[in-house]
């Protein structure tokens, strides 16, 4: 393999550990119950979001699901903002309304989550649509699982865009689960590439989560997108370590075993590039990223909760 | 005031002057709003299947592709759910859509995307995102439009913080909401019943507003308060001209807007009459008519002074043979009967003669569509 610039290496790395720790301090403090809504753990898919969010301008736009920290994170949300929206405080990203699972950043175009699966989808291409009527030189990346392409709205959304041409970027994280049901029991067959292809967009597929050929392929994509080719889509396969909802693993639940997530775990992107990288860069990027952690953490514990008429506030704009 | 059948409705209430005499179609005037608005704005633009063709649904979006080009009147892939949420993601990104379908019944294909999307987005996201959306659709009544083609299921969203609900009656307020609706930034399901759609009106030429959240007095009276949803304000008044005939005075109310409510003019009115006669165009259970009564009701000043009751749809899936379907629908005579009834329990059982009651906009429809 060609070596990779240790510059791209560094970034893609600080944005993995962060994801990673911020999430593993979250199930720490979850027990704790200041955090009173569920939350949905990335923790071994980071790579996908990381991957996709490098190859974007800060003008991008990003749908994300409910379980969202990676992508929120990895497009540059803010940290304090969203550990403080999952304390329930005013200074959250959503002023507490909607924690964990409605993660949204105006400023870094971070456009929303949905808690329904596959909700999101057609939210995504129509920011397509507007920024093609707006003449505007943006592409959107919608974040969706194997779940949502279940859904009826999934092969709608596909249609249409690819009827239009319009700048979005499909990418599947396909962690094998909707919940605790595994592919084998909702899928016909996995041949999910195929199925989009014959919408007539182009397909890539990353059978192993590496974030360089994600970065890669969502580069490449990205640059035909803005020239006008078109939807195209993209297959991450990941592995989610923890449990559907919560902050644990349940390899003990009965529905996988850990066998399973073994392979996954030996190829975590978080300590692969790690490795790559000089002991004192890594030791400064880890200090960085904990001493961030650390700061967003006060800033949610010291943050004041909404004031009591906030319940009423923004039922309608204007 | 004029009477419905005099082919010019009975809004507004004064007959304007000069140059405001001009007369409108119902959906000339749906027509006119959009057209005016895409105009002044062009973040506005229409899509849905069929606004484009030669039916331009029934006219309401007639000559827009032409004027305003493919890019802003739009045909859509039948894909209700995905294109609600298109709509959304679009209005969420600055511009203004107005989606319309050709039936009320569709929107159950929307539900996921305007309850869970549309309705919660300003809110789920602390205010950081607005959805400025209008969905049009029409809801129905006769020629056997059966089961899926004739339903009104306005109460559906006005159960749901975070939308608007508007049933225009008139021309003239079909113009000003619609207009209202392209500019607020929250979503509104905007409510078309078909048979209104070729009733005339005095509508202004110029641009305007139809506040959301006013009822208006459509025709004053002291016995009883009648309040009609959607077309059913037209109904109410025929209704109204046959009580006159036994000697009871009927208060025409229009609610216009559904979700914001006009609360205090319904109850101002009811408590002065003393009795309140709900008529939609739609199922009573957990419908606009049980709100409207409860709230009445609800009201401190009202109390139990006000006696209360509801017309609607028959408890029961439309028919489509013509022999079962005249007994789903409120009419001008079963709501001039009830309302009789309330007035004067004692009175010999009264029905109006049905020919009599029947309006200008049944006898003229036909079919197919």
């Amino acid at each position: 393999m060609a070596a990779h610039d240790p510059r791209l290496v560094r970034t893609l790395y600080r944005s993995l550990r962060l994801i990673r720790r911020a999430e593993e301090r979250l199930a720490e403090i979850y027990p704790s119950d200041k955090i009173k809504s569920p939350v949905h753990l990335s923790i071994g898919q980071e790579a996908a979001s990381v991957g996709v969010c490098d190859a974007l301008e800060p003008d991008d736009v990003v749908s994300a699901t409910y379980r969202g920290h990676a992508a929120y994170l990895a497009k540059g949300g803010s940290l304090p903002a969203m550990i403080a929206e999952m304390y329930g405080k005013a200074t959250g990203c959503a002023a507490g309304k909607g924690g964990s699972m409605h993660l949204v950043s105006a400023e870094r175009h971070v456009i929303g989550a949905s808690a329904v699966v596959g909700t999101n989808i057609p939210i995504a291409v129509g920011h397509a649509l507007a920024f093609r009527r707006q003449g505007r030189d943006r592409v959107v990346v919608c974040f969706f699982g194997d779940g949502a392409t279940e859904e009826g709205v999934f092969y709608e959304s596909l249609n249409f865009a690819a009827l239009h041409r319009l700048p979005v970027l499909f990418v599947c994280e396909n962690n094998h689960y909707a919940i605790h049901e595994p592919l084998a029991k909702r899928w016909a067959t996995d041949r999910l590439g195929e199925r989009v292809a014959t919408y007539g967009m182009k397909t890539h597929l990353v059978p192993d989560a590496d974030v360089f050929a994600i970065r890669d392929g969502a580069a490449a994509a990205i640059a035909r997108m803005r020239a006008g080719g078109g939807p195209e889509f993209m297959e991450c396969r990941v592995y989610r370590w923890r449990e559907h909802v919560g902050p644990n693993e349940d390899y003990d639940a009965g529905y996988r075993s850990r066998d399973e997530a073994v392979p996954w775990m030996d190829g975590d992107q978080v300590a692969r590039l790690a490795a790559m990288l000089e002991a004192d860069v890594r030791a400064a990027v880890d200090a960085e990223v904990e001493a961030e952690i650390d700061a967003a953490v006060a800033f949610a514990e010291t943050s004041p909760p909404p004031a009591p008429d906030a319940l009423f506030a923004h039922v309608f704009a204007g | 005031m004029s009477s419905p059948d005099s082919g010019v409705a009975s809004a507004p209430s004064t007959a304007p002057a000069g140059e405001d005499r001009r007369v409108l179609s119902y959906v000339d005037a749906l027509r006119e709003a959009v057209a005016q608005e895409m105009e002044r704005d062009a973040s506005v633009f229409v899509m849905g299947l069929d606004v484009d063709d030669h039916k331009a649904i029934q006219g309401s979006t007639r000559g827009l592709v032409e004027r305003f080009g493919p890019d802003r009147v739009f045909t859509t892939p039948l894909s209700e759910d995905a294109m609600t949420g298109v709509a959304i993601g679009a209005a969420m990104a600055g511009m203004r859509p107005i989606h319309v379908h050709i039936r009320n019944d569709f929107l159950m294909l929307c539900m996921n995307q305007l309850v869970n999307m549309a309705a919660k987005s300003h809110y789920m996201y602390g205010g950081a995102v607005t959805v400025p959306l209008v969905v049009r659709s029409m809801i129905g009544k006769s020629w056997g439009q059966g089961a899926q083609h004739s339903q009104a299921l306005h109460a559906m969203f006005m159960h749901v913080p975070g939308l608007k609900v508007v049933a225009p009656s008139n021309a003239h307020d079909a113009k000003g909401c619609l207009i209202a609706a392209i500019r607020d930034d929250n979503p509104v399901i905007f409510v078309e019943h078909r048979l209104l759609y070729f009733s005339d009106a005095y509508v202004p030429a110029e641009p305007f507003v139809t506040e959301f959240g006013r009822a208006a007095v459509r025709a004053p009276g002291d016995d009883i308060t009648l309040v009609g949803v959607s077309n059913m304000v037209m109904e109410c008044l025929r209704a109204r001209e046959l009580l006159a005939e036994v000697g009871v005075s009927a208060e025409v109310v229009d609610p216009i807007s559904l979700m914001p409510l006009d609360t205090d003019t319904i109850a101002a009115s009811a408590r002065r009459t003393g009795r309140l006669l709900v008529v939609d165009n739609a199922w009573t259970t957990c419908g606009a008519s049980a709100e409207i009564i409860a709230r009445v009701v609800e009201d401190p000043g009202t109390g139990g002074t006000v006696a209360v009751r509801r017309l609607g749809f028959a408890p029961t899936t439309c028919p489509t043979t013509p022999w079962l379907e005249q007994g789903f629908y409120p009419n001008p005579a079963t709501i001039a009967a009830s309302a009789r009834r309330m007035v004067d329990p004692s009175a010999a059982p009264w029905e109006p003669d049905p020919e009599k009651a029947q309006l200008a906009y049944q006898k003229q429809f036909r079919g197919p569509f």
